[in-house]
């Protein structure tokens, strides 16, 4: 018996999937940038890597990892960027946090949305000043202001044990690992700020009913309902700002310094990778110049394991907040 | 649809001498702005009593609810006319603290809304916020509390296990838990089986009845057959509309014993709405 009816007949049958021309072409589309991205990446850590060779032959791992940076003497130590970078950062980082989520909470929670909208306005423009700008500032403004502070502080603490390594003096002419740190914690604060901003605004009003619900107080409410569900996007933020305090060039470049050197003392001079990189590049040559890209590379290195340690972070979180 | 049978065991409870008056309602309209959502709701709240609040959506059931826990402070906007006095104080009088007020007035919401932490922290919340830290101590609140809403059996060696992980009817338990473990003396509850299946629905009614010897119920519901079943008393809402201004205002048709409400009601929209007729 032949079979007749719908079953038989040619074409496409209604549950068979037609997908339209414009959806293939956008998934193309998307794939293609998203491999470009990648290839380029790959690319530019490649050549990098390339241009730095000498460095890493001529100096071997002791060399690169020592902190003896020295053209004259062809000594091409990296740790006291490195440290300088991370020091900076941390610092930086230590201000910045507390600040952003501070004002990221007082935002979204307690100040009413019509005063909430021209502050967020302003911060956001924070965001966007030039670097430059802040450095300036930081070296025109903040440092010799800071220089007088610095100086009380380390006669304060003279003699005290640990305080005494880390806030001692002689002082400088103010700038510093610390005043580096400040710059950048300004600089940072506006985007910790706005991401952590908008990772807060999206816990539900239901979960804070909840708490309030229970008699919590509104900080109750923020350690019990709020916290829980955007403690993994404000650790994420946290990192985006921290990532960029150590590429951030030009600012650090003005107030840090500028000496290499690795010491316990915050107010003391110091220099940073993108600093070094930024106020040396134009007349290094041979090997100097090849260490100068590796410092970069390195650089490069520290930032995509901060962010990839970043992104588990907030996943894990997420997944332990979807209950697995 | 026909009549619906009161439980004879209700009727006898309500009919018997009621309980002490816990919220004594008097003229109470709600503004959201200018709004006006409800107006001149008078109603008592006895002790140990479960109180239904029905009728058509959009009526304002929700918002009396939650003048009763002054959870619409938290509204802007959102403003109260009128007198409520919660056994015997004045619910909105200057000096009453609206935190102190939900400590003791309870709420469990229509969805389920369970912290994203642990069963275990979800119920312990509320009494580390009223300063309870000791682990024993806790412990036992935990297992009281989850005993108390029938859910201990089921979740008694996942404690530590994020409570988003339970179903739905698990977390709405896992919410009533959560509003017993702080021992309030009344429990307000928004639609809390509307997102339930009918075994879920069950339990959640079964734990209600056990647990009205202690507590003060008053629960919103859409379900006929479910304010029958739990309630002591019922107030029946409904919308009033203004053809000039075109505006919605809830108002209270009628309070009574659940089954006078539903057998014998003494407003026609009171009985075509339990009939199935409006609404
Ligand atoms: N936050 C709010 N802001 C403004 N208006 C509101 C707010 N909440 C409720 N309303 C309005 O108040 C009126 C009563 O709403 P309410 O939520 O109390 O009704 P309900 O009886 O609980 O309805 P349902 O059965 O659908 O839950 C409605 O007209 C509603 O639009
Ligand atoms: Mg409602």
């Amino acid at each position: 018996m032949t079979q007749t009816g719908p079953a038989a007949t040619a074409g496409p049958s209604p549950l068979t999937e037609r997908r339209g021309f414009g959806d293939r072409g956008f998934q193309a589309l998307a794939l293609i940038a998203g491999l470009l991205v990648l290839v380029v990446l790959v690319l530019i850590a490649v050549s990098t890597a390339q241009q730095s060779v000498s460095w890493f032959s001529t100096s071997g791992l002791n060399g690169i990892f020592s902190t003896h940076w020295d053209p004259a003497s062809n000594r091409f130590g990296a740790m006291a960027f490195v440290y300088g970078t991370v020091i900076s950062s941390v610092i930086a980082i230590i201000i910045a946090v507390p600040i952003s989520i501070g004002v990221s909470l007082l935002l979204t929670q307690v100040v009413p949305g019509k005063i909430a909208r021209p502050i967020v306005y302003v911060i956001d423009l924070l965001a966007v000043v030039p670097s430059v700008v802040w450095g300036l500032w930081g070296i025109l403004v903040l440092a010799p202001w800071l220089q007088g502070i610095y100086g009380s502080i380390s006669s304060g603490v003279n003699g005290i044990p640990v305080l005494d390594s880390l806030f001692g003096g002689p002082s400088t002419d103010g700038s510093s690992f610390f005043t580096a740190g400040i710059v950048l914690a300004i600089m940072v604060t506006p985007i910790i700020t706005s991401l952590a901003r908008e990772v807060i605004a999206t816990v539900p009003a239901i979960d804070k009913e909840g708490a309030y619900a229970l008699g919590a107080t509104r900080w109750e409410m923020i350690r019990g309902a709020v916290w829980p569900h955007s403690q993994g996007g404000v650790v994420g933020a946290v990192l985006v700002g921290f990532g960029r305090a150590m590429g951030e060039t030009m600012a650090a470049a003005l107030v840090i310094g500028a000496s290499a050197q690795v010491t316990s003392h915050l107010f003391y001079t110091g220099y940073s990778i993108p600093a070094v990189i930024a106020n040396q590049f134009g007349e290094a040559a041979g090997t100097m110049r090849s260490a100068l890209i590796g410092l970069g590379l390195f650089l490069f290195a520290i930032t995509i394991v901060i962010n990839l340690v970043a992104r588990g972070i907030v996943e894990r979180s997420a997944r332990r907040a979807r209950g697995a | 649809m026909a009549k619906l049978e009161v439980p004879e065991t209700v009727k006898d409870k309500a009919a018997a001498e009621p309980g002490n008056p816990v919220f004594d309602v008097r003229d109470v309209s709600t503004y959201y702005g200018n709004f006006k959502a409800v107006k001149n709701v008078s109603l008592t709240i006895h002790e140990n009593e479960v109180t239904a609040f029905i009728g058509p959506s959009g009526c304002g059931k929700t918002t009396v609810l939650r003048t009763l826990n002054r959870m619409n402070d938290l509204i802007p906007g959102a403003r109260v006319e009128g007198d409520i006095t919660y056994r015997g104080q004045s619910l909105y009088a200057k000096q009453v603290s609206p935190t102190a007020v939900r400590r003791r007035i309870g709420m469990v919401f229509q969805k389920a809304n369970p912290f994203p932490k642990s069963i275990y922290d979800n119920v312990a919340y509320g009494p580390r916020i009223n300063g309870i830290r000791k682990k024993s101590d806790l412990d036992g609140i935990v297992e009281r509390s989850l005993k108390q809403a029938a859910l201990w059996d089921e979740v008694k060696n996942r404690l530590n296990k994020s409570a988003l992980g339970m179903s739905g009817g698990q977390q709405q338990r896992l919410c009533i838990a959560r509003t017993l473990a702080v021992e309030p003396d009344v429990v307000l509850m928004d639609e809390p089986c509307s997102a339930l299946d009918p075994i879920a629905t069950g339990r959640i009614e079964d734990l209600m009845q056990e647990i009205k010897s202690q507590y003060t119920i008053v629960i919103v519901t859409h379900n006929m057959q479910q304010a029958t079943r739990v309630s002591d008393r019922t107030a029946f809402y409904s919308v009033e509309r203004n053809e000039e201004s075109d505006t919605r205002t809830g108002v209270l048709v009628e309070y009574d014993q659940t089954a006078k409400i539903f057998e014998n009601p003494s407003n026609p929209l009171t009985g075509d709405y339990v009939t199935g007729r409006m609404g």
